[in-house]
């Protein structure tokens, strides 16, 4: 058998993440229908339900208080990074609890030469994989219902991929820590939830009372929201505060990842 | 068992782990030659799936010396890893995925082509007599299909050092033997096995030599053979009593069976007399006046090292 034995381990660092991604890959390789057909599912729905019923309904009260556009519009890109962050919390909550505690999946991998940053960067690129998916999904229907005003609006794909992973490197990282999936439950009712419903998706945060406000501008899900809507409207926004969106965008993944690392090998390494 | 020509596969001395307050190996000294095929063996908590760990470059050492194939694994963890082979406690198998994708994904961790994978993954399924099953689902496999298959996973990177931690527990003995018969093939083609067990039928099975884990400290080394002429008789005298005879508080067998055995040890359910000539002590009991329900002459084995060596049973 020695003579053979001759298993590469290349020293290039991106090697193990990939091998990790592609794990993640065969896996949804056996799903792949389902999901996309409720990733199409979803923005039709929500952009049915919400911009062109209760949009109607705005458009006909608001008396132009949107500027000449309409609420489905105006909406659109809102939902947009707000499935997001929702697609990324379902990413990084369950499966990772799963291949930490229930298939032990990582721990088999690292009796490998696959490495905790192999492990992390891997299934954080996957995630993003999956935001790409979502993201263009929803572009499209926003296409679709004829929603999307400015040529720039696709950028606001990769602004949906930024804002999911703000969400996905955290929540990794607090997922790492867990024995259970109880603290999953709290997060999306009591972390996900109220910041999809006030982070400027549905109505302004400056309808907010200010402290409030405050919140929501500490929190990453306005900064996605705001970007993806100036994007796909076109309108010519203030340049800096597009600038401090990305930032924050940025800063909560850089952040986040710095977290994984560092909650990853607490837990996996004993 | 080491020399200079035959360098150690692994080499360990005081090595040490600790959790926080609690010591889980304690300045253990071993040295594994290559080819041969070594087992840990001790009680649940003795410090062996800790030495494995260790050993597998998954698990920090925390005081003292190891060298596994010639390398740190504190520097070198990947390099060691590229070539070993490790098949955990507990299965960590893919649900989600088949059984070959099981062992081609896992094949891909070592940066093999696919195509070499899945060459591998054809050679292995058959060396575990899975190949009709390749295509299906983990999930519906029994727990010694199970286990096959976390064995072939760990030979898909060819490796010339696997560590097998309790091989074969849980399974029912159809399986266990067809998986001792498997394991000994690779030790035939010359792979090293390192083993925890506490299965002294499994350590006896598999082993060239062994050393006795018990509370974080080695207390016996040698081969299966040697462990039992050095810490027991050729057989033993097994008996068992109607209920309360072996109360502590009946003095009934109290001074009965001195002189009868070399050594005698009283456990809940029976009493174990270590004689050369088991026959010639049970007519010895007999003729004391003495009428246990049932008597059974054996072979010493492990077990019998095990109670000797800690003043406990192994399976408790």
């Amino acid at each position: 058998m020695s003579t053979s034995a001759r298993a590469l381990v290349t020293d290039n660092p991106l090697t193990p993440a990939l091998r990790v991604y592609e794990y993640c890959a065969t896996g949804y390789r056996r799903i792949w229908r389902g999901s996309l057909f409720s990733t199409f599912l979803s923005p039709v729905l929500f952009l049915a339900a919400m911009g062109l019923g209760l949009g109607t309904f705005v458009d006909q009260s608001s008396n132009g208080a949107l500027g000449g556009i309409s609420y489905a519009a105006w909406l659109a890109p809102g939902l947009l990074a707000g499935q997001a962050m929702q697609t990324a919390g379902f990413e990084s909550t369950w499966p990772i609890m799963g291949a930490i505690v229930w298939d032990r999946t990582y721990w088999a991998m690292l009796n490998t030469p696959v490495t905790i940053p192999g492990i992390v960067f891997g299934q954080l690129g996957w995630i993003a994989t999956r935001l790409a998916l979502a993201a263009t999904a929803f572009f499209v229907v926003m296409v679709a219902f004829g929603l999307v005003a400015s040529p720039l609006g696709v950028l606001s794909i990769p602004v949906a991929i930024l804002t999911g992973l703000a969400f996905a490197a955290p929540i990794c990282a607090f997922s790492a820590t867990q024995r259970n999936d109880q603290g999953f439950n709290a997060l999306f009712r009591f972390g996900l939830t109220p910041m999809f419903l006030f982070s400027g998706i549905f109505f302004p945060i400056e309808r907010l009372p200010v402290p409030l406000q405050l919140v929501a501008e500490i929190l990453p899900l306005h900064h996605g929201v705001a970007l993806a809507r100036h994007l796909c409207l076109g309108d010519q926004a203030d340049r800096s505060d597009q600038l401090v969106h990305l930032v924050v965008l940025l800063a909560y993944v850089i952040g986040g990842v710095v977290a994984c690392l560092i909650t990853f090998r607490r837990t996996l390494v004993k | 068992m080491t020399s200079p020509d035959q360098p150690a596969l692994i080499h360990a001395r005081d090595l040490t782990k600790r959790f926080a307050a609690f010591t889980a190996v304690d300045a253990i000294d071993f040295d594994v030659a290559p080819g041969e095929s070594f087992g840990f063996l001790g009680p649940n908590g003795a410090g062996k799936t800790s030495t494995m760990r260790m050993i597998g470059c998954v698990s920090p050492v925390t005081e003292g010396t190891l060298t596994v194939l010639g390398m740190d694994p504190s520097v070198d963890a990947r390099r060691i890893k590229a070539r070993i082979g490790v098949a955990p406690q507990q299965d960590t198998l893919d649900m989600e995925l088949t059984v070959r994708e099981n062992l081609v994904i896992y094949g891909r961790y070592f940066d093999l082509s696919r195509r070499e994978a899945g060459r591998r993954a054809d050679d292995l399924l058959e060396f575990v007599q899975l190949t009709d099953r390749a295509a299906s689902q983990v999930e519906p496999l029994s727990g010694g299909m199970k286990r096959r298959l976390t064995i072939a996973r760990s030979l898909i990177n060819e490796p010339s050092l696997l560590l097998l931690d309790e091989p074969t527990t849980g399974l029912d003995p159809q399986a266990r033997h067809l998986l001792w018969d498997r394991l000994y093939r690779l030790k035939q083609r010359g792979v090293t096995l390192v083993l925890t067990t506490h299965y002294m039928d499994e350590a006896e099975q598999l082993c060239d030599r062994l050393v006795v884990m018990d509370k974080a400290k080695i207390v016996a080394e040698g081969s299966p053979r040697e462990l039992i002429e050095r810490y027991s008789t050729r057989e033993v005298l097994e008996l068992r009593f109607p209920e309360g005879v072996l109360d502590a508080t009946n003095g009934e067998l109290d001074g009965r069976l001195d002189g009868l055995a070399s050594r005698v040890e009283r456990l809940p359910d029976r009493v174990l007399l270590y004689a050369d000539d088991g026959e010639a002590a049970a007519v010895a009991v007999h003729e004391r006046g003495l009428r246990p329900e049932a008597t059974l002459v054996r072979r010493s084995t492990l077990e019998d090292v095990f109670l000797r060596l800690t003043g406990r049973s192994l399976i408790e």
